[in-house]
């Protein structure tokens, strides 16, 4: 038995770990979606983007929700951001010029989000489910390909084919949009 | 809380701040391309939400939902991205203040 499976018997050591890795990665994935949010190149915010989706595919890690996480990164930071990178190299768009401050718009938000980081400790407080500490291999749910499988499979059948067919639509549109008009 | 023991609250409003912080990009920016790249902020926060919600209540099922959500967010991006060539080519800009033709 090696020490790694020792310490992971001491509940204590546990309950540290996992207060290590959620404030790690919440402050990573805090700090790098400011980024993409406030950067003006837009290749730097893409490459941001990307770093938080796999903070938050690690997250996902200390839900206990694997085949999530393996997905968030394939599919998310994996397709979905070389679409966004390949579109910023066919527009070809440079670092975005700074156009006039919309006051109204910046006074607003600020407004909103000064109440929303007072005001959401104290709402998630009272919502009496919030205080449930779960730690790690006591949860009943585990988000292997398997246990996920058998649900899409059984349950959730016609939903997933209706994806298959939301997909298709998707692409189809996609080629339509994308053509050029032969005549001109 | 005893300890500092992380909790589904701890998570949720993590969220939130991760949800607040998308929106604000949503809202400010003008580029068209990190506006979308700020709506995956919000599906993403609300991604998170679902699976703590799923795990400390002991549901499966939300994991479901957010794989459903993964795969329509994957078709929303490149339809969205069609569009904002489309338009790209007619207005030589991706910027969403000169997109006025049908204001009067």
């Amino acid at each position: 038995m090696g020490a790694g499976a020792l310490l992971l018997r001491n509940p204590r050591a546990i309950t540290k770990m996992e207060q290590i890795f959620f404030w790690i990665l919440a402050a990573g994935l805090l700090v790098f979606a400011t980024a993409v949010v406030t950067l003006r190149n837009p290749v730097t915010n893409a490459v941001c983007l990307v770093v938080a989706l796999v903070f938050q595919a690690a997250l996902f890690v200390t839900l206990e929700a694997t085949f999530l996480a393996a997905v968030q990164v394939i599919v998310y930071a994996g397709a979905v951001m070389v679409l966004f990178l390949f579109v910023i190299m066919l527009l070809d768009v440079r670092v975005e010029a700074r156009g006039p401050i919309q006051w109204p718009k910046v006074v607003g938000v600020g407004v909103v989000t000064l109440a929303a980081v007072a005001g959401i400790p104290k709402m998630v407080a009272s919502f009496p489910a919030s205080q449930t500490a779960l730690h790690w291999g006591q949860g009943k749910v585990t988000g292997t390909a398997r246990d996920l499988g058998m649900l899409l499979f059984t349950s959730y059948a016609p939903l997933f084919l209706a994806t298959g067919v939301l997909l298709l639509v998707a692409t189809v549109g996609v080629v339509v949009l994308c053509r050029r008009d032969p005549e001109s | 809380m005893s300890g500092g023991e992380i909790t589904l609250g701890h998570y949720l409003a993590l969220s939130g701040l991760l949800f607040i912080i998308g929106l604000a990009g949503v809202i400010l920016r003008r580029s068209l391309l990190i506006v979308m790249m700020s709506l995956e902020l919000l599906l993403n926060a609300a991604n998170l939400a679902l699976v703590a919600v799923g795990r400390f209540q002991g549901i499966p099922d939300p994991q479901v939902a957010v794989f459903f959500v993964i795969t329509v967010a994957a078709a929303e991006v490149a339809l969205g991205l069609a569009i904002l060539v489309a338009i790209f080519r007619i207005k030589k800009t991706t910027a969403a203040d000169q997109m006025d033709s049908l204001r009067f």
